[in-house]
């Protein structure tokens, strides 16, 4: 028996988004990568090593831009665990990404702060202005769009994070500029965090600390 | 007398994050302070200061520390700087402009429980804060107020910061244990709790970072100024984060005798021109919602409990008169939907349907029927899950029934959404999906 007369057989059995990860290239970490994760994995007891896994994600998906299969072998060869620990970890953790994205990873804060500020507006602006969908990257590789959920910076809302950047007080009207700013001028488009702008107006120069 | 800040009284100069500016303001001189003394007597001096946990169930932080086990070696601080619950901001401010504060407070918490390292797990959408962070620890460990031999006093302490990757979930205390031993931010059963089986198995205090940030002035000031700060049992300084539909956003730091009036009203400037207030959520999307005649009530721990609601992290969200309150639910639900962590059914599924019936709801698709289906749900996940997650999950669920359950029927009899404001998305297919 359906549900709801207007709900499909089926329509709401649980399914897994879950991709299987690309192989990609042969990797292994550059030996800059690789004498990071040497200094990371020290800050935890040696039998604990496991502990590091999400900092060697972090720098396998810097070095390549998102996580491969052989990237998940390479983590798990290091830290002594299985391939499967590894992809558990992946699979569950939303800031990483198992599929190539673009240059530009746009998050939209959706959640309810940054949502009655206009942040649904902002993301239907940024769908038109790149003619995807959330989720999706745009044909030329340079913007991936993504809804998030509460990103912290409520009280700038609506607030967008581009990579590991902040860019604070986006209103729809705006969001179509930010787009072609980034492509102009890159990250220095973002606003950054507003503690770190005032700082930076205080000091009357040069890009503060941090 | 006008009310002075105590954490956040330099977040506004520009160097407040630099460790010459903290020494000059008097930084360090609790941790030397409680170095003089004994581990059990900063336990004590805590206890009797009355600082309650700051991250949202409001424990005491002193009788946390006493329930560590202190036969078990080692024992570790974990502080929690996860700041996920939606409307919640203030770690951020005071980790990204008073860094040391919290790098003392975690100095005096290891001391204080016989632990040698303290990790700070904070949440990876906050990259640009943890920078900040550990050019502070770097500058502690250069001065010798980290390391090894702190003052001379053969205490030795290790500050790590470790970054999450997007989790909700490892905010709750087990599950960011389970995220710092590199596995899925997954709660544990409890009992035990982490003050005897913690991080790696060991004895763990587990403390937000308003929390930590609160102690090097109870070492240096004294437990009775602490708590003269506020009314009894919620003494100290408190920092609130007021957005939503206000003219001024922003965190502001007051006693817990202050009222929700005086924030709302007097900090943040009130609700916008033109428009009238709706409801309040005060701490953070988990916890029910008050209404506009309830706005006198105390921002205490028990003045928010008694008028039926919860501090939690004292995130205080203000809805005008635009804002429909079954879109609010479904808004929330979206994000409880993506962020349960998946281990108990009733919460993994009931998020679940619960997100599918108030889509329908405000589609305008729903029927009278769903409204009790919606509540019968509810009380099928509250109570039935390992963490208080589920519990929080379907507040604003049964928050906005009993309070709205008109506007829910109006969408029922009309077959659409009756509230559309101007913010919102034109093609709910796009913000929805």
């Amino acid at each position: 028996m359906s549900f709801h007369p207007k709900m499909a057989y089926g329509a709401t059995f649980h399914k897994s988004s879950r991709q299987l990860e690309d192989e990609g290239p042969a990797f292994v970490y550059t030996p800059e990568n690789r004498a990071r994760f040497d200094e990371i994995v020290k800050r935890y007891p040696p039998e604990q090593r496991r502990s590091a896994v999400l900092p060697a994600l972090y720098l396998a998906q810097y070095q390549q831009g998102y996580v491969t299969a052989n990237a998940i072998r390479h983590v798990a060869e290091l830290l002594g665990i299985t391939r499967a620990d590894v992809e558990d970890v992946v699979s569950y953790y939303t800031m990483f990404y198992t599929r190539p994205v673009g240059k530009f990873v746009i998050n939209v804060c959706r959640t309810l702060s940054c949502a009655i500020n206009g942040a649904e507006r902002v993301t239907e602006e940024l769908c038109g202005k790149l003619g995807i969908t959330p989720g999706q990257t745009d044909p030329s590789g340079t913007f991936t769009l993504m809804e998030v959920e509460c990103l912290g910076a409520c009280d700038r809302a609506p607030a967008v994070m581009v990579n590991d950047a902040w860019h604070e007080c986006l209103t729809p009207e705006n969001a179509a500029k930010l787009v072609d700013d980034l492509r102009a001028r890159g990250e220095a488009a973002l606003s950054g965090c507003h503690h770190v702008i005032e700082t930076r107006r205080a000091q009357g120069s040069g890009r503060a600390e941090g | 007398m006008a009310y002075e800040p105590v954490l956040t009284k330099y977040v506004r100069e520009p160097n407040s994050f630099t460790l010459d500016f903290y020494l000059q303001h008097g930084g360090y001189d609790a941790l030397k302070t409680a170095l003089g003394r004994k581990p059990e007597e900063i336990i004590d001096l805590v206890k009797a200061s009355g600082l309650r946990g700051r991250g949202g169930a409001g424990f005491p932080t002193g009788m946390k520390w006493q329930f560590v086990d202190k036969k078990v070696e080692p024992r570790y601080i974990v502080c929690n700087a996860d700041e996920s619950e939606p409307g919640t901001f203030k770690d951020h401010l005071l980790m990204e402009r008073n860094p040391h504060l919290l790098v003392e407070g975690c100095a005096i918490g290891c001391y204080a429980i016989g632990a040698k390292v303290a990790y700070i797990y904070i949440r990876g959408e906050f990259f640009h804060v943890q920078g900040v962070l550990e050019k502070a620890i770097d500058d502690a460990y250069a001065k010798g107020y980290l390391g090894k031999n702190i003052f001379g006093s053969g205490f030795d302490c290790d500050v790590f910061v470790h970054r999450g990757a997007g989790a909700y979930e490892a905010g709750e205390e087990t599950a960011l244990l389970e995220s710092l031993e590199g596995k899925r931010a997954q709660p544990r059963n409890k009992p035990p709790f982490p003050a005897l089986v913690g991080v790696y198995g060991k004895p763990t205090a587990v403390n937000n970072v308003e929390t930590l940030c609160n102690v090097p002035s109870i070492v240096s000031k004294g437990a009775e100024w602490y708590a003269g700060l506020g009314p009894e049992k919620n003494g100290g300084p408190k920092l609130y984060c007021v957005s939503g539909h206000v003219k001024k956003p922003g965190v502001f730091e007051a006693s817990m005798n202050i009222t929700l009036r005086e924030l709302i009203e007097g900090h943040a400037g009130g609700v916008r021109e033109g428009r009238t207030l709706k409801a309040v959520i005060p701490g953070g999307s988990s916890v029910p919602i008050l209404l506009p005649d309830q706005l006198d009530t105390q921002a205490s721990f028990d003045g928010i409990q008694k008028a039926g609601s919860l501090l939690g992290s004292a995130a205080i969200v203000v809805l005008d008169d635009t804002t429909c309150m079954v879109w609010l639910a479904e808004n929330l639900l979206h994000f409880y939907r993506h962020e349960s962590c998946g281990k108990c059914t009733p919460c993994r599924e009931g998020t679940d349907w619960l997100h599918k019936i108030l889509q329908r709801i405000e589609r305008g698709e729903g029927q009278m029927r769903d409204l009790d289906l919606l509540a019968s749900v509810s009380g099928n996940i509250a109570g039935k899950t390992l963490c208080a997650f589920g519990d929080a999950a379907v507040t604003p669920v049964l928050t906005t029934l009993k309070h709205f359950r008109h506007e829910y029927e109006a969408h029922v009899k009309e077959g659409r959404c009756t509230l559309p404001a101007p913010w919102r998305a034109r093609h709910p297919v796009g913000a929805h999906s």
